[in-house]
């Protein structure tokens, strides 16, 4: 029998907000342990939960990315249940009016397009973390990472294999990416993953028993948990192996196995009701307007445009909608400088360039498109050489800094004394007779050789077409 | 009486808290061996409101276990009675024998009302939403509100005016414009017509009934229409009350694991018997007997959409039904419980009294409107007439009994 499988995913992201969603603690990855703590967020009575307003805009953006329907009165929600990073042992959520429902995200695979459905998007406070030391047998709490804001994607189970799931991953990644809602970096935990899954006999429209797979946070292990679970599925149907049950279980990467982890609650038992001291929020059509305009054009809208209007070739154009920051310097540059396959060079290549130089991602790109546009037309203008404008552009990395001044204050601006030009070529072509020579007898390269030896001389500083002119007349005259 | 007393406790401007409320120089309990000894890292916003209008913080008042009984009976510090065992608040006690000028104490399930009842002193509940909660130990949210108790109206009122106004820190919190309605000059209508709940009135003992007689008549005589109404409908709020207050209450004292600070219990070996054991300990019998109740309420089954959601439109039914009677009367007169005196045997012998005996108060807690305590009787009012209804408290002041 031929079987498919039916997955659906929770991917909780973390938002890119400076502070808590109650409370104004610091939002930043990382840190001392428990130093992003006060009152409200490691549960002590009496603090009442405010609302970060950022978080609702941010909750609206992901689901105006997705497609989704926004209520505009959305309220929060208690989910009660016990463990210990989990300073209130309730968590505030939302159940009853999520911000965003029925959403919709295209992707596509090797199998052709496809719509997966959203089924809605709700904000919540994230949990903190439990620190085992094995050595002591002792638990620790750090509260650092309570009440961070995230938001929990929840999808149809329209989906049926690994890569239709990493499809639909990369795709969320980078709606979300570009409207700035988060970093969505799975090795730091902002975005993570839990998969349900089940498998039944190919067309039939009866699911079959599901398990569910928490907090996976690798593309690639989730692409084999997917692929390892589905085998155990079918296993367990055809041959009987074992009785399949629903249930939370664990994936082990190392081991590339799932494991069922102690599960006493259902769903019920959370006892949801709602959060009497946050009251309903009401979502005006002026705010839902703010947040409506201030939303990127979607990559692919912005792909056919500088396709389109700017004339970049489809690979330039596919590599910059890569990153919202590549897209946003790209965008700026060209306003300056006027030549979208400059602006677009010196992106994909000299700016990934140094880039991965300091071991950072395109989306950590941090140098103002209005200085990079400058920088282009400072070249352009034949006023600072290439090799120049190159190192200009690492400083541009290091600091704020406006390229023609920088240009200027480095003795970086081509010069057009032609009289310096002459006493370097005459100097040069003195010091060197047989390049003179070789040239020639008919050795191009020697040619070379005399043109880099001025160029030296003269720091990059002059127009390169009238220094080679001008070389080769005085080598004639030699 | 007083858990924790100041140094200086000079009585004229001197307002004590009860233990509910928390303070950075005085721990706050709850009244709970669970909370024994807490230090909050913050105070409460209207410990800093009386601070700012130049009072001292006169002690911290004892409270049953997070303030759901009768009249501070479960106490894990004990109890406040007389020798022959008849409970007194200590709230109302402190105000009746400290002289201090007043004392703030959160009204979560009418024991505030049923101790000024009984003590005869004046207190108010004010209009949800004009006192911050900023820093009040949460038991039941949607309905609790930090109240004023003082010998005389104006002590209360100097010490009302004190405390409301808005506070960012609490998302329930109302406009200042709002808050002002309370104050002194407020222009709200003055309580014409009253009308007495006779579905509350008919069941009260002998003594209480004539405190309701006793008040009629003052009424009467300064010009004031007493009417009597059968009310039933009223009657309702005390399940759906009880539902909402033990629901929110699971959830609020869950944060009380054993993990973090408070007891903890030194018989465990994982974190299942860390939290039993430690919850087990600390908590007492009302308190666990409204934690079941409460988780029950909220648990959703497939035909039962759950007792909470029920409860919460009868809250509904609940307010609506008053706002219309609101249309006719300025005030419902209501007892503040069906005997004037109670003791330790009556709350040995019925744990869950305060259970039924807030069948007075319920109506106004599950609405959040004010609810004025004078000579023993209860006046309930449309919201934001805290002014009107404590003019009424002053007539009754200056006829006497």
């Amino acid at each position: 029998m031929r079987y498919e499988t039916v997955i659906g995913l929770e991917v909780h992201i973390e938002l890119a907000t400076e502070s808590k969603i109650f409370c104004s603690c610091s939002a930043k990855f990382g840190g001392e342990q428990n130093d992003h703590v006060c009152p409200a967020c490691c549960g002590m009575p009496g603090m009442l939960p405010i609302v970060n307003k950022h978080v609702v805009d941010l909750g609206m953006a992901a689901g105006m990315m997705l497609n989704c329907d926004i209520n505009r009165v959305t309220t929060f929600d208690k989910k009660s249940y016990y463990y210990p990073d989990l300073p209130c042992s309730y968590q505030t959520t939302q159940w009853f009016a999520p911000v965003s429902v029925n959403g919709r995200v295209d992707i596509e695979t090797s199998k052709g397009k496809k719509s997966i459905r959203i089924k809605q998007i709700h904000m919540e406070e994230d949990a903190g973390k439990l620190v085992h030391d094995d050595w002591t047998n002792t638990s620790l709490v750090d509260f650092n990472r309570t009440s961070v804001p995230l938001i929990e994607i929840v999808s149809q189970p329209d989906l049926s294999s690994a890569e239709e799931v990493i499809a639909y991953l990369e795709r969320l990644r980078s709606l979300l990416r570009f409207a700035k809602v988060s970093e969505c970096r799975m090795e730091q935990g902002s975005m993570r993953c839990d998969v349900n899954l089940s498998v039944r006999p190919e067309g039939s429209d009866v699911l079959g028993v599901r398990t569910e797979m928490k907090n996976m946070n690798s593309l690639s292990a989730i692409a084999r948990a997917i692929e390892y679970e589905t085998a155990r599925h079918i296993d367990a149907i055809e041959n009987g192996t074992e009785e399949l049950v629903q249930e939370t279980r664990r994936w082990d990467d190392t081991k590339g196995a799932s494991f069922a982890m102690r599960n006493k609650e259902t769903a019920g038992d959370y006892r949801y009701f709602p959060d009497p001291n946050v009251m309903p929020i009401v979502i005006d059509d002026e705010w839902f307007n703010t947040v409506k305009s201030n939303l990127p054009e979607f990559p692919e809208v912005k792909k056919a445009r500088y396709i389109d209007e700017l004339g970049l070739a489809e690979g330039d154009a596919e590599h910059l909608i890569q990153s919202r920051a590549f897209c946003d310097c790209f965008e700026g540059a060209y306003e300056v400088c006027g030549n979208a396959k400059e602006a677009a060079n010196w992106l994909i290549f000299d700016c990934s360039k140094i880039l991965n130089q300091k071991q950072q991602t395109v989306d950590q790109l941090n140098i103002s498109g209005k200085a990079l546009g400058e920088l282009i037309k400072l070249v352009l203008d034949e006023k600072v050489s290439r090799a120049n404008a190159k190192k200009i552009l690492s400083a541009m990395f290091e600091e704020e800094l406006d390229p023609a001044e920088y240009a200027k204050a480095n003795g970086f601006i081509v010069s057009n004394d032609t009289g310096a030009m002459e006493s370097v070529i005459a100097a040069v072509i003195a010091a060197d007779p047989k390049s003179v020579n070789d040239y020639k007898n008919g050795k191009e390269k020697a040619l070379m050789a005399l043109f880099g030896k001025c160029m030296k001389e003269l720091k990059g500083n002059c127009n390169p077409q009238v220094l080679r002119e001008m070389l080769l007349k005085s080598i004639e005259n030699a | 009486m007083k858990l924790y007393v100041s140094q200086s406790s000079a009585a004229a401007g001197c307002v004590a808290v009860d233990d509910m409320i928390l303070t950075t120089d005085q721990p706050t309990a709850a009244g709970s061996k669970m909370l024994d000894g807490y230090m909050s890292l913050f105070g409460a916003e209207v410990v800093e409101k009386i601070k700012a209008a130049g009072y001292e913080v006169g002690g911290k008042v004892n409270v049953g276990e997070f303030s759901i009984d009768m009249l501070g009976e479960t106490s894990f510090y004990g109890e406040c009675a007389d020798e022959s065992g008849k409970l007194a608040g200590a709230v109302a006690e402190v105000v009746k024998a400290d002289g201090v000028k007043a004392c703030l104490t959160l009204d979560v399930n009418g024991m505030p009302r049923r101790a000024a009842a009984i003590a005869k002193t004046v207190f108010l509940k004010p209009t949800y939403g004009t006192v911050s909660r900023y820093g009040t130990i949460p038991v039941a949210c949607s309905g609790e509100t930090v109240g004023v108790m003082a010998n005389t109206t104006a002590n209360l009122r100097d010490v009302l005016e004190a405390v409301i106004g808005h506070d960012d820190k609490d998302g329930t919190s109302l406009s200042d414009e709002k808050c002002a309605l309370l104050k002194r000059d407020s222009d709200f209508k003055a309580v014409k017509k009253i009308a007495v709940i006779k579905a509350m009135t008919d069941k009260v003992d002998g003594a209480v009934a004539a405190d309701i007689d006793a008040f009629k008549a003052v009424a009467e005589k300064n010009g004031i229409e007493v009417c009597e109404i059968d009310g039933s409908e009223l009657l309702a709020a005390k399940a759906a009350w009880n539902v909402l207050m033990s629901a929110e209450l699971c959830n609020n004292v869950s944060r009380y694991d054993g993990v973090k600070y408070g007891y903890r219990t030194p018989n465990y070996t994982n974190i299942d018997e860390l939290y039993t054991n430690s919850r087990t300990e600390a908590f007492g019998m009302l308190l666990k007997s409204a934690i079941l109740y409460g988780s029950q309420s909220l648990l959703y089954t497939e035909k039962n959409r759950g007792a909470y959601d029920k409860s919460l439109r009868v809250r509904r039914v609940v307010y609506d039904y008053m706002a219309k009677l609101f249309e006719e009367y300025d005030a419902l007169l209501m007892p503040v419980c069906s005997k004037a005196a109670y003791t330790k045997a009556d709350t040995d012998s019925n744990v869950t009294l305060s259970f039924e005996e807030n069948v007075y108060t319920a109506p106004a807690s599950i609405t959040g409107l004010p609810a004025v305590v004078v000579n023993g009787v209860q006046l309930v009012g449309k919201a934001f007439s805290d002014s009107a209804l404590l003019a009424v408290a002053e007539i009754c002041e200056k006829e006497g009994k």
